[in-house]
């Protein structure tokens, strides 16, 4: 840079200066070193997955697939995949078939009690599973549940219930009843504007309600831990247990498992955004 | 004007009581339709209500005969569990006004169609459906004194030796925070978006600039929605488990409540007593929101569409 | 259905929510072919009739016959009525042709048969381009005419329309009340219409039912209803602005003459009633100069124009304000004589509620949905 052009630099410098240090940079800069770090973790999982050894060097010595074959025979985890879908399924079933119908009585009606049930949907969601888990845990026990697939379904099921309601009731305010009234007057019984009016209208919501109670089911760990028993471990429980008994089986092995477990909720994950913005994600509870 | 409201013919059979009766209950949003609501109430009660008062019950019947009040006496005079509240503590509020003062700059500079906002937003989701136990994992081997975190603040000369992150507070508090940071921001981004941003033009109109706009109409405007963000992210911090055991040291300073929840309950068997320390946990929680809600009640807190 | 009825009728139809009282012992007798508009004040128990009738509201008591068929207990999807909604309720989910087809496929009528009843109705209202699009991509006005279509393709054996016109700008409405009446005429099917429009309600129908507070005020042809107002409060909705609170004494001639005095002024009008009184008068019916020995001296306080008339505001040395309507042009300022034919004055008892209603009982703004 030429001193003749002097002033006139100055000025630029200082301009972008000020720029750089503006607070959208700094605010974009925290932002790319979070998902850095987000990306190394995650990388970092898929990375020793497949490493043949991996001590004290950037990258590992070499590459494998040795232990996801491992991994899936030594943990069994076709069986735990089976439990795993079939506890998040019969919870997404489940909590659709008895959540939006009340859904619907509370979206309709205004009676003595309302607040009161609102509050008592509500708590299940804003209330942390760990707190009600042992509690729960010990009831299960007490009636022959705990340990059983039926148990962990149930205990899967507390908070997806409430979810669905919480999800559907909004959706089912914003459907004018009157449009009801219009199919009854066109001589429609009641499960006919069911089944032609309201299902088809509630098709989008019910969607978007059951993929976030599968993915959140997915990866609920708090419930199944306490609940489960040796033949109903979900993913995440089996997952769990391998990290906390590491030094067992190979630490690969356990990232293998880590990346079966990852793949399982990125499909999940993948198929909920195409239907779901992100910020419905967390936005439900309010 | 729905589904019920239809008289039935019964009703012409019935007596004029019992339709008065039916009627005025009607009138008051109680019929048939109502039933729709029964199974959802019935689980409710059942698994979540029934065993939470089961578990306060539960709590005044330790397993040994010292009286009703044994297990508090027990918890509040052992240090090992009553430094449990302490451990949590330390570990959730950090983590959580942390996250939560994080996500509001980035929330109002991607409020509005930034370009990408919806791969950030995607981006940000993956920890939360991925849960505490797989980012655990994943930092158990990114924190470690050989992990990539390490390296590259050594190969940048930031320090010499391996920063010391897994088995205490630290591995806790960052996974939180990987999990904790995205929940917060996309909470607080669907509320700043709630807010019209006409509000801010209008008072651009009378003279305020962007600070002032922030200070005096967006911050204002947004404070019930953080209020919100606040206590679930606090919740979600407070309830710390897997990622407490797996990356903090759990008979130490990461021996958090849940931690010793559990431990009681699946180590010792004294469901009384981990029912306790649930209890003395969801009242810690309660009084928590209840003090940051009944702050709240004192702002503006109705619509934020400009509409009044 | 070509069962037609030949009468519907209403007899001590009542309903309530909790103690308020919405229709109170409503009776009305409908012929068949009839087009009959329900009209009131928003909150006058118009659309509560209606929706009794449609059987989406239970009745409190009373009963609905039809002929010697009581149908008040029947389901709405039994009754076998159509129904336009103020806001259409169109299936959002469904074409124009589905949504129109909806009803016939409720009764199962054969597909061919669906098809041409649907074409032809589509046809009706001027839609036949539309009936492959869904109702979000239509105009209001289209969107309330696939509404009409569907109620009236089952060719009900009554119609039931609740305020269809409401949403609507001004000049649509205007071509959609041409479009009703050529409907009736040509379908020949009995309507009940329910506004708080009286000017849509004068245009539209052959009989006129007021409300107010869930009781009829009045039943009658629309002449009549705007030329003899039943009562003070019919009159004040019926467009009678001056509704002046007057002393009547009978005058000495003959003919059921009044002398009527009060706020300085002294008028002769007709009528049977004594002591205090309300006379209502209509500001088209007040000219400018002497009418039948009514001269009233006053000031032009406020002039409006209106295209073909003068709104005017004509204050009295009594500082009784007037609205008058006029073709004359007058000034701000300018002191008129202005007179009342005294058969258009009504006089009305003045009862303890009925007074100082006529600015309520105006028409109030449709709210947006």
């Amino acid at each position: 840079m030429s001193t003749l052009q002097g002033a006139g630099v100055h000025g630029a410098a200082s301009w972008r200066i000020t720029r750089i240090l503006s607070l959208r940079w700094i605010v974009w800069g925290a932002a790319a070193i979070f998902f850095l770090n987000l990306l190394g973790v995650i990388a970092v999982v898929i990375a020793n997955s497949f490493a043949t050894h991996w001590f004290g060097s950037w990258l590992p010595a070499g590459w494998t697939l040795k232990y996801y074959a491992q991994s899936w025979q030594n943990y069994q985890l076709s069986g735990i995949l089976v439990v795993t879908l079939q506890v998040a399924f019969a919870a997404v079933i489940v909590s659709l078939l008895i959540g939006t119908p009340a859904a619907y009585a509370l979206a309709r009606r205004n009676f003595p009690g309302k607040r009161l049930m609102m509050l008592a949907f509500l708590l299940p969601i804003m209330v942390p599973p760990i707190t009600y888990g042992i509690p729960l845990a010990t009831l299960l026990y007490k009636l022959h549940l705990g340990g059983t697939l039926t148990g962990v379904v149930i205990a899967n099921l507390v908070p997806p219930v409430p979810f669905v309601i919480l999800v559907m009731t909004p959706f089912i305010e914003q459907i004018d009843p009157r449009i009801e009234a219009a199919a009854r007057m066109c001589g429609a019984k009641t499960w006919q504007v069911f089944l032609r009016v309201l299902a088809p209208l509630l098709v989008p919501g019910l969607l978007a309600a059951a993929l976030l109670v599968l993915i959140q089911t997915v990866a609920l760990f708090e419930l199944t831990f306490l609940v489960s028993g040796p033949g109903s471990q979900t993913l995440v429980v089996a997952l769990y247990y391998a990290v906390f008994a590491s030094g067992i089986r190979p630490a690969q092995a356990i990232s293998a498992m880590a990346v079966i477990y990852m793949l399982t909720t990125l499909v999940v994950l993948v198929v909920t955004l195409r239907y779901v913005r992100p910020t419905q994600m967390v936005g439900t509870v309010r | 004007m729905t589904l019920s409201e239809t008289p039935v013919a019964s009703e012409a059979i019935a007596g004029p009581e019992r339709r008065s009766l039916r009627h005025r209950l009607a009138d008051r949003g109680v019929d048939r339709l109502l039933l729709l609501s029964l199974p959802a109430s019935l689980f409710v009660l059942v698994f979540f209500i029934y065993p939470s008062i089961y578990g306060v019950v539960l709590s005044f019947r330790p397993l040994k005969p010292v009286g009703a009040f044994g297990n508090y006496t027990h918890f509040f005079g052992d240090p090992f569990l009553r430094g449990s509240i302490v451990n949590t503590f330390r570990i959730a509020l950090p983590a959580a006004i942390f996250n939560v003062l994080a996500a509001i700059p980035l929330a109002v500079v991607m409020r509005g169609a930034v370009k990408g906002q919806r791969i950030i937003n995607t981006i940000l989701v993956i920890p939360i459906s991925l849960g505490t136990v797989l980012v655990a994992d994943g930092l158990l081997n990114y924190l470690g004194p050989n992990g990539w975190f390490n390296r590259v603040l050594m190969a940048a000369g930031l320090i010499g030796h391996p920063l010391q992150l897994l088995h205490n507070q630290w591995g806790v508090m960052l996974s939180l925070v990987i999990t904790g940071f995205p929940f917060a921001f996309l909470l607080t981004l669907s509320y700043i978006s709630g807010i019209d941003p006409k509000m801010e033009s209008a008072a651009a109109t009378l003279g305020a600039g962007p600070w002032r706009q922030f200070w005096h109409v967006t911050l204002p405007l947004l404070v019930p929605g953080l209020a919100i963000t606040f206590c679930l992210s606090f919740v979600l911090a407070f309830s710390v488990f897997p990622s407490a055991t797996m990356l903090g040291n759990p008979n130490g300073d990461s021996h958090v409540l849940a931690v010793a929840a559990a431990n009681t309950a699946f180590q010792q068997y004294d469901f009384p007593m981990a029912s306790t320390i649930s209890v003395i946990a969801a009242a810690i929680e309660l009084l928590v929101i209840g003090a940051v809600l009944g702050l709240r009640s004192r702002f503006y807190a109705g619509t934020t569409t400009g509409k009044g | 259905m070509n069962d037609r009825f030949s009468q519907l009728r209403l007899e001590g139809v009542s309903r309530a929510y909790g103690s308020t009282v919405a229709l109170a012992n409503m009776n009305l007798t409908v012929g068949n072919g009839e087009f009959v508009a329900l009209l009131g004040p928003s909150g006058c128990g118009k659309t509560t009739a209606l929706n009794c009738l449609a059987g989406l509201l239970p009745l409190t008591s009373g009963t609905i016959t039809m002929d010697d068929r009581r149908i008040d207990l029947l389901p709405p999807e039994r009754r076998g009525f159509g129904m336009v909604f103020q806001n259409y309720a169109l299936f959002p989910h469904l074409s124009v042709y589905r949504n129109v087809a909806f009803g016939l496929q409720m009764r199962k009528v054969r597909r061919a048969e669906v098809r041409r009843r649907v074409s032809a109705t589509l046809e009706l209202v001027q839609l036949a381009d539309h009936a492959g699009k869904r109702p979000g991509q239509l105009s209001g006005g289209q969107q309330q005419r696939v509404a009409i279509a569907r109620a009236v393709v089952v060719e009900p054996q009554l119609v039931l329309m609740d305020e269809p016109l409401s949403n609507l700008d001004a000049k649509l409405r205007r071509d959609m009340r041409v479009e009703l009446r050529r409907l009736h005429r040509e379908l020949g099917l009995t309507t009940i219409y329910v506004t708080h429009d009286q000017e849509e309600a004068l245009s539209l129908v052959d009989r006129l039912v007021v409300l107010r507070d869930g009781q009829i005020q009045q039943v009658g042809s629309p002449e009549e209803v705007y030329r003899r107002p039943a009562n003070a409060f019919v009159a004040g909705f019926m467009g009678y602005r001056n509704m002046l609170p007057m002393t009547a004494t009978p005058a000495e001639a003959a003919g059921g003459e009044l002398r009527l005095s009060g706020l300085g002024l002294s008028l002769t009008g007709l009528g049977h009633v004594q002591g205090p009184v309300i006379a209502a008068i209509r500001p088209d019916d007040i000219d400018l100069g002497e009418r039948d020995g009514n001269c009233i001296e006053g000031v032009v306080e406020e002039a409006q124009f209106e295209g073909r008339e003068y709104e005017l505001l004509v204050r009295t040395a009594a500082e009784t304000v007037l609205h008058v309507r006029t073709h004359r042009h007058t000034t701000l300022g300018e002191r008129v004589r202005l007179g009342i034919a005294r058969d258009r004055i009504m006089v009305y008892p003045a009862g303890p509620d009925e007074s100082p209603e006529q600015d309520s009982a105006e028409p109030l703004p449709v709210q947006a949905p």
